[in-house]
């Protein structure tokens, strides 16, 4: 059978695989390359080694700042939206009146785009401030904890989906056995059902994980790293290296190879937990 | 007794869900007030309603439309999107049903660099494939199909992939048996019972594709404007631009939004969660 098959592989395999080189295979393989050179066109590249490298941590303080930003940016956004999506998967599982319109609410602006949902809280924001007589562009504070309810606003919707999939897949029986045994509603939770919906909690844990590190529209529409690129994640500094400066774009490519390395590495760790703990099972 | 205590508590429970879905749904309306307001009196005074001074009725709206295009905008961002969505439905079920079943050594290698591609962010590529579409004259919403069918097929050949292993063999043997060539077998048996896989890779990409700024941007910005290209485009000069032609254009890119959202409701959650369960 396979090999029937096999002389068909023009058909199955290559469309998609044209597509694949002219759009992700070349341009990877090309900008590994050009991250070890001085180049302002594709053509014109000189071989300067791991200089870019160097000057993408020398030259100024941008790339680290970002990498500080992004990572305390990651960290409040992955802890307080999954709190929050959770708490509102389970009180969206007790069968209350309502329960289908209160879901199509809160999932709604996962749908809308990074940029118009920038443009949306920069005007509620700055809005807020307003009394303080400042805008959004003010403190650095301001922008990155704007940026952090942003996220919470549009990711939690989306989490709140996946725990409510994973607590309705409960099987009664187990919480019933528990309160039959006396366990109060926090020893259920804790004991039972925290346990028993880690799938869903490693699933939104990553979610949550890798979309608030490749963070851009979001944080390009709201601040576009104001003041001062204070506020830019490492996505915008690597944005505003490649298109700020002639020159710079050696530089610009071998932070993307550092900011890819970064988030293959956290898939990876992400991945080799995962079924370490399948194993377990 | 205790009837009644529950009924209280559940009654207590949906307050203050409402209460936290009109915050859910607060900077929408915001913006939406906003929007019928004159451009001047929108940064100064936000929360308030409009009324004689300040309303504007629909000039907002035909500011924005004009300034930015609009029209024309949604028509690339629709064409963009269902053309890439279709493109990628069916020829990424084709190559992931090929490379499940021929277990050649190369088909195992090509499997595993779709799946690496998916952890490859898209700042590495954005500058080295805007040029590369530019050198082979992809720079146009034809040509910027191909690239989002590149980009996109990771994700979507991961999909399609996990589903099809769990296909039995039988189905395809027997049909084979009957006398179908490949390409039958794969379009008459094998596609339709694709079928809720197919919607869960619809829904992911169109999401994705429909909301991207900085691809379409970099690949086509100059000449085509997409709806968050149009949107951007407003934002000029900090302080200098038109806010309420940006209000206008901001609810007239959540509208189409809404619309599909509430039409196809059932499709998208479900497909969220497949989607999410799988990746």
């Amino acid at each position: 059978m396979q090999k029937s098959y096999r002389k068909y592989a023009v058909f199955f395999i290559l469309p998609t695989f044209i597509a694949f080189i002219i759009a992700f295979l070349v341009p990877f393989l090309f900008g590994i390359y050009l991250s070890f050179t001085k180049f302002t066109t594709v053509t014109n590249t000189q071989w300067v080694g791991w200089d870019n490298y160097v000057r993408a941590f020398t030259a100024n303080r941008d790339f680290t700042h970002a990498l500080g930003v992004t990572a305390a940016f990651t960290v409040v956004s992955v802890i307080s939206v999954n709190l929050l999506a959770f708490g509102l998967a389970l009180l969206l599982t007790r069968g209350i009146r309502g329960t289908n319109l209160f879901r199509t609410v809160f999932f709604m602006p996962n749908l809308i785009g990074g940029i118009v949902l920038g443009y949306i809280w920069q005007l509620m924001i700055n809005g807020l401030l307003l009394r303080a007589g400042v805008d959004i562009t003010y403190d650095p504070k301001y922008g990155f904890w704007g940026l952090v309810v942003l996220m919470n606003w549009q990711m939690i919707g989306y989490m709140m989906i996946i725990y409510i999939a994973g607590l309705q897949n409960l099987p009664g029986d187990v919480l019933e056995a528990a309160e039959i045994d006396g366990a109060s509603p926090w020893q259920k939770l804790r004991h039972v059902t925290i346990p028993m919906v880690m799938p869903s909690i490693t699933i939104c844990t990553f979610l949550t994980l890798t979309n608030s590190f490749k963070l851009f529209d979001q944080n390009f529409a709201l601040t576009a790293g104001a003041p001062m690129k204070k506020t830019a994640m490492l996505a915008l500094d690597i944005y505003n290296t490649f298109y700020g400066r002639v020159g710079d774009e050696g530089v610009g490519q071998a932070k993307a190879v550092v900011f890819f390395l970064m988030v293959a590495a956290i898939a990876f760790v992400q991945l080799w937990t995962t079924r370490s703990r399948e194993v377990e099972q | 007794m205790k009837q009644k205590k529950k009924s209280w508590r559940s009654t207590l429970l949906v307050v203050f869900l409402t209460i936290l879905a009109v915050f859910f749904l607060a900077p929408v309306f915001l913006v939406l007030m906003n929007s019928f307001k004159g451009q001047f009196y929108i940064s100064d005074a936000p929360f308030a309603l409009p009324d004689a001074n300040t309303f504007v009725g629909l000039k907002n709206y035909w500011n924005g439309i004009q300034k930015v295009g609009f029209f024309s905008a949604f028509g690339y961002s629709l064409f963009i999107t269902v053309c890439s969505v279709a493109a990628i439905v069916l020829f990424c079920a084709m190559t992931a049903w090929y490379l499940v079943r021929v277990k050649t050594r190369m088909a195992n290698g090509l499997y595993y660099l779709f799946v690496f591609s998916m952890v490859v962010p898209f700042q590495m590529v954005m500058f080295t494939m805007s040029k590369i579409a530019n050198l082979l004259r992809l720079d146009h919403p034809v040509g910027i199909i191909l690239l989002y069918l590149g980009f996109g097929s990771g994700l979507s050949v991961f999909l399609y992939s996990g589903f099809i292993k769990g296909i039995p063999l039988d189905v395809e043997e027997a049909a084979t048996i009957d006398g179908c060539r490949p390409l039958q077998t794969f379009f008459l048996v094998v596609f339709p019972i694709l079928k809720p896989t197919a919607i869960t890779v619809a829904i992911l990409n169109a999401m994705w594709i429909w909301n991207d700024y900085l691809l379409p941007y970099l690949v086509i910005g100059n000449r085509y404007r997409t709806i968050p290209i149009a949107v951007q485009y407003l934002q000029g000069g900090y302080g200098s631009r038109d806010m309420g032609a940006l209000m206008a254009t901001l609810i007239l890119a959540i509208i189409p939004i809404v619309v599909f959202y509430l039409a196809c409701q059932k499709y998208i959650i479900k497909g969220v969660m497949a989607g999410a369960v799988k990746g």
